[in-house]
């Protein structure tokens, strides 16, 4: 009987079994960043505890950085309190870190691929619940809290329950103008936003294997959204050929045995898994969330649902109400205050090539404010370099630093009142945009765009 | 110091609703805080600040479930972001147990890691126990870990914790970080059977 990759790397991880039964599971990278560490390193110091995988450790920072003015101090005191104490930890403690003014800052889930630190057959953690992007690498990547990074920084272990794998096949073609964005949008859409709860997904079928891995990316960083702690892809040649060269990958001299071995992790064909989902590709259309979780969602072409079709009907009311809608009406045509192209969902390089493509030569609606936040420092120099932030700029977008910016506003980019933005980010909860009446859209970033551009929801697939 | 949980009693807080995500719970602004003191304070902030004219007072500001010590919730508490941030404030404000039709996983583990319990209920019972409580709100809500029970006045039904976990709270071991800690030896010798550590 073949194993999944979940399981290969799973058992290649065990420590030992604990008393109580859950797994010891060696973390093979913890990445850090400032939001949900200071409170671990505190426990740390008051145990008199160390790091000792500090070269399995790697901190950077995201969640509360500036796009616009990065002087520092920063303007808000406690953002500046909490930067200056990941500074302080990570010097006390050793563990090698890029700050604001490193030409390889960006949102850590953007950089630990772009840099070469993810890489297949790896277990990792991270304290931030979108930790699964790195699933797609075929690596096991789970998202934790904060006691638990201070497990991981203590003993570089987590204890852990061993996970079902359900194996999502999306087959077929997408059409032109639906995205990596909308199959996972789909995804959730059909299997619920705790449908994923004890499995890890594992993303297969030929669409996927002729993806980028910027788009296996996209999909494995919302696994969570539905539920997920865990999606991942098997690696391929894809994987290989994007790791090779980046400045943290094995060396040259051992990188086509690492390769091998890396191919050797891939779930077997004879692979036994706890569900099996298919998606069709080809049935897919662009779809908007109208609603107050990921899960809310509808095609372009389609109408909000009315709660008495609904199996909770008090749910579907409420978030009916929270997002200003009618039962039954379209969502094409509802009006955008704020557009946001950013986010560890899709703020990569082929991200905003598509989103620049859309709106070369146009310019935004004169209501609509819109931002591009690139992921990375290294995506917005390689951006810069073919000449995008000159589309943006001149199509009326604000061009910013490297963040997680409006996807969740702990930095000063926040939705205002109850303004309605469409938002290449993953997730549309009540206020989680920085204002607690804001309203978001989850949609692809072409859908963004072409959004900014309209100053409503409307179809990319019209604009060609 | 060992702390071991077999069961929790108190007064109960009903809060209806499915799906709710730790961004409701506490809010991201909140986040920037280096320590988790305080955090109480924010517990469920924009909500309870949306209340007011057609709007039903907020459980957490419901004056006879102050002193709760078991929240009850119906399904998916707790999704989204890992911010322990949220159980961390739940947990100041004097909760010692969550019981409900069924939580995230990262909500779930780590509020384990911070010794509260998250035990699931069949959604019947789950309603008919919130009921119960929203008519008499002083009534004193019992869950027996080991037994697998709840108990409520002459109202009873049967409450599950994944064994593991179970242990571990029976054991006080759910800080799991002395266990991780206790044999460095045999992670030492894990990393070394690691291709991308030790090199191929």
């Amino acid at each position: 009987m073949g194993q999944t990759l979940l399981k290969k790397v799973w058992d290649l991880h065990t420590v030992r079994q604990l008393p109580t039964g859950q797994t010891q599971l060696f973390i093979g990278l913890h990445l850090v960043h400032e939001v949900t560490s200071p409170q671990a390193f505190d426990a740390l110091r008051q145990n008199g505890w160390t790091v000792p995988f500090v070269d399995r450790t790697f901190a950077t920072v995201d969640h509360i950085v500036p796009t616009r003015n990065r002087q520092r101090p920063f303007l808000d005191v406690m953002a500046e309190d909490m930067m200056a104490s990941l500074e302080r930890n990570v010097r006390d403690f050793g563990i090698r870190f890029v700050g604001l003014d490193d030409q390889r800052q960006g949102i850590v889930h953007i950089i630990g691929p772009e840099l070469g630190l993810t890489q297949p057959g790896m277990t990792i953690a991270c304290g931030d619940s979108h930790t699964s992007t790195h699933g797609a690498f075929g690596s096991v990547a789970f998202g934790i809290g904060t006691s638990q990074v201070r497990d991981v920084l203590a003993s570089q272990c987590l204890a852990l329950e061993p996970l079902k794998v359900r194996r999502i096949r999306v087959t077929g073609t997408l059409a032109k103008g639906v995205y990596a964005k909308d199959v996972i949008l789909a995804i959730i859409q059909r299997l619920g936003v705790q449908g994923g709860n004890g499995y890890a997904y594992e993303y297969a079928g030929d669409a996927v294997d002729r993806m980028t891995m910027d788009e296996r990316m996209t999909i494995c960083n919302m696994s969570i959204e539905g539920g997920a702690r865990v999606g991942y892809v098997n690696p391929d040649d894809t994987t290989v050929d994007y790791v090779r060269g980046r400045p943290f990958a094995p060396p040259a001299e051992q990188f086509d045995r690492m390769a091998a071995w890396w191919k050797s992790m891939a779930s077997d064909a004879d692979a036994r898994y706890d569900d099996d989902v298919e998606i069709k590709a080809g049935e897919l259309t662009p779809i908007v969330t109208w609603g107050v979780n990921p899960g809310q969602s509808i095609g372009i072409d389609s109408r909000v649902p009315s709660p008495g079709d609904a199996a909770d009907p008090k749910a579907v009311a409420d978030a009916l109400s929270y997002m200003g809608l009618e039962a039954g009406q379209p969502i094409e045509g509802m009006k955008v205050d704020v557009a946001f192209i950013g986010s560890c969902t899709n703020a990569r390089l082929s991200d905003l090539r598509e989103a620049a493509r859309i709106v070369k030569g146009k310019h935004v609606a004169k209501h609509v404010k819109a931002l591009v936040v690139p992921g990375s420092a290294g995506v917005a120099k390689a951006a810069e370099r073919e000449g995008l932030d000159e589309v943006f700029r001149s199509a009326g977008f604000e061009w910013r630093g490297a963040g997680c910016s409006m996807c969740l506003g702990m930095n000063p980019d926040k939705l205002e009142g109850d303004q309605v933005c469409a938002s290449s980010s993953n997730r549309n909860f009540k206020g989680r945009q920085g204002s607690p009446t804001g309203r978001t859209l989850l949609m692809s970033p072409a859908m963004v765009a072409a959004a900014a551009l309209a100053g409503e929801v409307v179809d990319v697939r019209e604009l060609g | 110091m060992i702390q071991r949980i077999t069961s929790v009693s108190g007064r109960a807080i009903p809060m209806r609703g499915n799906d709710v995500d730790t961004d409701r719970i506490m809010p991201a602004r909140f986040l920037r805080a280096i320590t988790f003191e305080g955090m109480e304070q924010h517990l469920f902030e924009d909500d309870r600040k949306l209340g007011g004219p057609g709007h039903n007072r907020h459980p957490f500001d419901v004056p006879a479930y102050q002193g709760a010590s078991i929240l009850l919730v119906n399904s998916n508490f707790g999704c989204g972001s890992s911010r322990e941030h949220a159980p961390q404030a739940i947990r100041r404000w004097g909760i010692q147990a969550i019981l409900g039709e069924s939580f995230a996983e990262i909500f779930f583990g780590n509020s384990a890691m911070i010794g509260m319990p998250c035990v699931t209920a069949a959604p019947g019972d789950i309603g008919a126990l919130m009921t119960r409580v929203e008519r008499k709100p002083a009534t004193v809500v019992t869950l027996d870990l080991q037994a697998g029970t709840c108990d409520a006045d002459d109202f009873r039904c049967a409450i599950s914790l994944p064994a593991k976990v179970r242990e571990a709270f029976a054991s006080g071991t759910w800080d799991t970080t002395g266990l991780l800690l206790d044999r460095y030896d045999e992670v030492k010798a894990t990393a070394q059977r690691l291709p991308y550590v030790v090199g191929i």
